[in-house]
């Protein structure tokens, strides 16, 4: 293998690695505050994409994904609203169940309002055949833009956690939520931001990579499993190890391809998604007696 | 227009529950039967694209149709299925349309897969089907009841091969979605690449919902042998891999299979669509046709029939579905409303113009197009125009 077909594969495997490890975070914010895994992430990223979209036609760039990220994070907070803060202590399986139930409602939803038809966001800088050269392989901008915008969320987003009050206190109430309400945080209104956070990370990244991966209705869905394969394998809860995993993830199947027919593809993520379900239920990054706690 | 569609059985038998009550009244004429037009197409789902416009243009012809008195006298009502390109869907809804609304004939599947899956359930049940999907496998071996109206896969393959042959192209790239149209079209291209003397130095298959294409695009990219790529999908790929390969710095030609004959693929591929060559049916320009041949005008009005009425481009996908149905009520004019008669007449049909070409049946060919039914079509400056090498 040549240098530049290496990092050919590289590029392309850190382009999907860090969108899946996107997806992942969202899921471990959610699963931090309240213990269950959101089936309804991939769909967030779909909305930010079709309503940046949209709003492209009547404003700048800019200013479209903006505020697609903020509609996006008040429907999050809506259906938190809506379907899960009025429940009195809800079983883990049901609050699945719903998620599942809403990531169906939201796709249908979608499909009703912009059709079937595939859609993307203009490239940021040049257009679908600008490429510039980097250490002998050429690659589109628009990869930079991926893995910069999504580098940045993450850095953010581990600040936010570590060093604002808010982020404290969602911590808090991921540790151990009764002893957070007794320290005055309402743990109701932690897990209302922390479905806005993750519709938030979501959108984003749904509009960075819609150029690229273009957005359609049922683009959630694929980007979903992906993401909860990664969210697993890195260990649920913890956002380095979705980080550290959703790359791994992408590397490996980009890799795959040099030596198994693309066909396989996905079928590597779903084997690894099995495999680490069997051996390593706390992922790699996890730890056993910390998942042992848990409920889920 | 879409609600309705998908209102679903209920609503249709509600409606005529509804006519059912004010006929006798109102209307003392004695009407003819209606015939009962089934529709299986992927309205929704991954094969929207196909099914979507089939759908709209059949609605319109028959609303057409109805306004002016139907054929010989019958209206005809049509029930459209959404399968959603689901082979499981798309046998049921065969079924209920054959045993239980008892269907004249049926138009559809929208794609190869699902028609292959409900051949025989047709066969069967004696009913038509009306296939608007390209796989050869539909009609050969030929079955009695079952006739198709895109153009034969094996011909868009020669008419590509034979653009190549021109160009002194010997050595190419397949690609394919792992569709049943991907598959078929994958097989056909091997199995014909000696007759022209091109060698497939590699093949792959890629899943239908791919996003990202680079990986592979490297891989090809790294066989410095490979002198073009053909890629064989009916989905958002097309464009997703145009887009991978430009980026690469990779500029062999592309071609693309006849099921990149819709404009918003262009859109979507943007720069990048710019130079792909493919076979299609000559609905994409109909006014560059010399006046008075025999399909012009009828491209000309359906074109612009259906952009004003969807306020959307007309595809060829649309196309198969008017064939389909103006094959049907071209051979009931001829014969009545017999089921058996109009299936003889189908088959005895010659000359016919429809948008994919100018069909002529035989007992042993249901499919009626020759290979002159396609042309090649090179994108240029974001609008297909005819491939001149």
């Amino acid at each position: 293998m040549t240098s530049e077909l290496f990092l050919q594969y590289v590029f392309a495997g850190l382009t999907y690695g860090i969108i899946y490890a996107i997806v992942a975070i969202g899921f471990n914010i959610i699963y931090n505050t309240t213990g269950i895994i959101n089936f309804a992430q991939g769909e967030f990223v779909m909305l930010g994409g079709m309503i940046a979209i949209s709003l492209n036609n009547f404003m700048p760039m800019v200013v479209a994904i903006v505020l697609a990220v903020m509609i996006t994070m008040v429907i999050g907070a809506l259906i938190e609203i809506v379907f899960i803060r009025w429940l009195e202590k809800p079983s883990v399986l049901r609050l699945i169940i719903i998620t599942i139930g809403l990531s169906i409602l939201i796709r249908e939803v979608a499909l009703h309002i912009w059709g079937e038809s595939v859609r993307s966001l203009p490239y940021f800088v040049g257009n679908e055949v600008t490429s510039i050269s980097i250490l002998g392989t050429r690659i589109s901008p628009q990869v930079l833009w991926v893995m910069g915008v999504c580098t940045v969320m993450v850095l953010c987003l581990s600040l936010f956690f570590r060093f604002t009050l808010m982020g404290q206190k969602m911590q808090a109430c991921a540790a151990n939520r009764t002893a957070a309400t007794l320290c005055g945080i309402n743990t109701r209104n932690m897990v209302t931001l922390s479905f806005m956070l993750s519709a938030g990370i979501g959108a984003l990244a749904g509009c960075v990579m819609s150029p690229i991966t273009y957005t359609q209705y049922d683009g959630g869905t694929g980007l979903a499993i992906k993401g909860f394969t990664v969210a697993i394998m890195g260990g649920l809860g913890h956002s380095m190890g979705a980080v550290a995993a959703g790359l791994l993830l992408g590397l490996l199947e980009a890799f795959s391809v040099s030596v198994l027919p693309l066909a396989f593809q996905d079928a590597i993520s779903i084997s690894i998604l099995l495999v680490i379900l069997f051996v390593r239920p706390h992922g790699l990054f996890g730890r056993k007696d910390a998942a042992g706690l848990k409920e889920f | 227009m879409e609600k309705f569609l998908k209102a679903g059985p209920a609503t249709i038998l509600a409606l005529l529950a509804v006519f059912a009550l004010i006929l006798p009244t109102g209307c003392t004429k004695k009407e003819k039967e209606t015939i009962k037009v089934g529709a299986i197409l992927a309205v929704t789902g991954g094969a929207s694209f196909l099914g979507g416009p089939e759908a709209r243009t059949i609605q319109m012809l028959a609303d057409e149709l109805n306004a002016q008195g139907g054929v010989n006298g019958h209206m005809v009502e049509l029930i459209i299925k959404d399968s959603g390109a689901n082979p499981e869907k798309a046998i049921s809804f065969a079924k209920q349309l054959i045993e239980e609304d008892k269907v004249f004939a049926i138009i559809g599947p929208s794609t190869s897969g699902e028609t292959m899956k409900i051949k025989n359930i047709a066969e069967e049940g004696k009913t038509i089907l009306l296939s608007c999907a390209a796989a050869q496998v539909i009609v050969n071996p030929v079955a009695k009841y079952v006739f198709k109206t895109p153009q034969k896969d094996s011909d868009a393959v020669k008419k590509i091969y034979a653009a190549m042959k021109d160009k002194g192209i010997t050595k190419i790239a397949v690609l394919a979605g792992n569709t049943g149209f991907g598959k078929a079209g994958k097989g056909q291209l091997t199995k014909i690449a000696p007759e022209f003397g091109i060698d497939v130095v590699m093949a792959e298959v890629y899943d239908k919902k791919s996003t990202d294409l680079s990986a592979v695009v490297a891989k090809l990219m790294a066989n410095k042998e490979i002198q073009a790529v053909v890629n064989w999908s009916i989905v958002p790929a097309q464009g997703i891999l145009a887009k991978n390969m430009r980026q690469a710095g990779w500029n062999v030609p592309l071609f693309q299979s006849h099921g990149f004959g819709n404009i918003k693929y262009v859109e979507t591929g943007g720069a990048a669509a710019e130079g792909i060559i493919f076979p299609a049916g000559r609905l994409l320009a109909p006014e560059l046709l010399a006046d008075g041949d025999p399909q012009k005008e009828l491209l000309i009005n359906y074109k612009a029939a259906y952009e004003s009425k969807y306020n959307e481009p007309a595809s060829t996908f649309g196309g198969h579905a008017y064939d389909a149905f103006k094959i049907l009520c071209r051979a009931i004019s001829q014969v009545g409303a017999d089921k058996e008669k109009v299936r003889d007449a189908i088959e005895n049909l010659k000359g016919f113009a429809g948008t994919g070409g100018v069909f002529n049946f035989s007992p042993t060919d249901h499919n009626g197009l020759a290979i002159d039914a396609f042309a090649m079509w090179i994108v240029k400056d974001g609008k297909f125009a005819p491939y001149q090498k």
